[in-house]
């Protein structure tokens, strides 16, 4: 009964409104506390690489922006699916916010696998990396859908034909993951010193991982102060946000 | 069935009296293709490298061009509303529409392709294998390309957001269809690419669908 209640009333957008700038400055502190013990960790604590010496270090951004970018999609589309198939207007509201948040951070990922690249292959592209390339069509994918999301002057009706573009993403993505996979062990060539990673040691990987953890709890952060913006933009002219308007937040 | 069969027919019949509009993606296939030797060489070397990728691109390209008017004509003079009234479920009827959208321009498609192959120097024993290749991808080319139709329907500047949101997802098709043909080329055996475009041809036409009739009913909404 109380769990039916919550869900209920998290539907309604001055409740999640609350909710999302309560959440907020928890989310946005743990956030920039991981990120600082993270990067203290990854950039000090661990010790350099033996084969790619310090420049390995920029694996503490590549890896878990690379990772939100992807989680990202998965995140917009389930929230474009609850939405398409319930017709929760905040589900859509969910997918607009996560989009270019996701979209960033891939970007981010792509910057910093060209940045590594330069020193590591010689190059700032590498088209034989599958992870890359496969991360590039991702990127593809999120400007699809926030440019069909935009090109709808009914915001009703592009949130939900995007939920369709988005659901047809989120299957198809993996398709093309591992075509893309299949096709670069084809055309490895001998150029690339592929630097296979052994066992990782644990000072290494401790800072991955919280770094992971505060990237996720980033892009969490982000997507709910758009999605507090995205709502009032939604809800503008109603009774509510007007008060909020005139009083300020309580 | 009968439903199938009836609106199939009809968009053959269709294509037939505005043949030119159908004909349009095949000239564009043939001068894309035609392009790229001024833009490369034409060193017979040259050309016999790059034939595959040549021409899988203006197969894909040209396949894209055709599609803006998949579903708009039919909402522009309101006989999608038809269709959605009809008792059949829109994804077979979508499904006939695809269909229909292949055999006008998918099959042409695999006629002119030895063609273009033979000139870029491809060896002919290739040849049986491309077209197969084609064969395979060809439908999966028109749902992917029917999907991106479908979302893009009562949107005025569609045309060219369709190819931003489809080709991405084409990748995959790009991938098999262009290893078949390499294999092909090289003498070897092409089956396990085939069977991957098979299975991609299965996995679209069935979803696809399934898809476009649920943006096509949000877009008339």
């Amino acid at each position: 009964m109380g769990i039916a209640r919550w869900f209920h009333q998290l539907a309604s957008p001055p409740y999640l409104f609350r909710l999302a700038g309560r959440l907020a400055p928890w989310l946005g502190i743990s956030a920039l506390a991981l990120l600082a013990v993270g990067t203290y960790g990854g950039l000090v604590l661990a010790p350099p690489d033996y084969l790619q010496g310090e420049g390995f270090r920029i694996i503490y951004v590549h890896v878990p922006s690379a990772y939100i970018g992807l989680m990202a999609y998965v995140v917009m589309a389930a929230a474009a699916a609850c939405g398409f198939i319930w017709r929760i207007k905040l589900a859509h509201a969910v997918a607009a916010s996560a989009a270019p948040v996701g979209a960033s951070f891939t970007f981010l990922a792509l910057v910093t696998g060209a940045v590594w690249g330069k020193p590591m292959w010689g190059t700032y592209w590498q088209w034989a990396d599958a992870r890359l390339v496969s991360e590039l069509v991702l990127f593809f994918l999120y400007l699809g859908y926030i440019l069909l999301r935009s090109s709808f002057d009914d915001r009703d009706k592009g949130d939900r034909v995007s939920a369709v573009l988005a659901v047809v993403g989120v299957v198809n993505v993996p398709i093309i993951h591992f075509s893309v996979e299949w096709w670069s062990t084809l055309h490895q060539g001998p150029t690339i010193a592929r630097l296979d990673a052994p066992s990782i040691t644990l000072d290494m990987l401790a800072p991955l991982l919280i770094m992971i953890a505060a990237y996720t709890l980033c892009f969490a952060w982000l997507v709910i102060r758009r999605l507090q913006a995205e709502i009032l933009e939604r809800e503008r002219g109603t009774r509510w946000v007007e008060r909020l308007a005139m009083e300020g937040p309580a | 069935m009968n439903t199938f069969t009836s609106l199939f027919a009809r968009d053959l019949k269709l294509a037939a009296r505005r043949w030119s509009e159908f004909s349009t993606p095949l000239i564009f296939f043939l001068i894309v293709a035609s392009l790229f030797p001024f833009a490369l060489s034409p060193d017979a070397a040259t050309l016999r490298t790059v034939g595959t990728g040549v021409l899988w691109i203006s197969a894909l390209l040209s396949s894209l061009l055709a599609l803006d008017g998949l579903f708009r004509t039919d909402v522009d003079d309101g006989s999608m509303e038809q269709l959605l009234l009809s008792p059949a479920s829109l994804s077979l009827l979508v499904f006939a529409k695809i269909s229909a959208h292949w055999v006008v321009s998918g099959l042409p498609l695999l006629l002119l392709a030895p063609l273009v192959a033979l000139s870029f120097y491809l060896p002919p024993a290739a040849v049986p294998t491309l077209v197969l290749a084609l064969l395979l991808a060809t439908p999966t080319l028109s749902a992917l390309a029917a999907v991106g139709a479908a979302l893009t329907v009562t949107l005025r500047a569609g045309g060219g957001l369709i190819g931003l949101l489809v080709l991405p997802l084409t990748s995959p098709v790009l991938i098999f269809g262009t290893r078949a043909t390499d294999l092909a080329i090289h003498g070897e055996p092409a089956a396990g690419a085939l069977y991957l475009l098979g299975a991609l041809a299965a996995f679209c036409l069935s979803l696809a669908p399934l898809a476009a009739s649920a943006a096509i009913r949000v877009n008339l909404e």
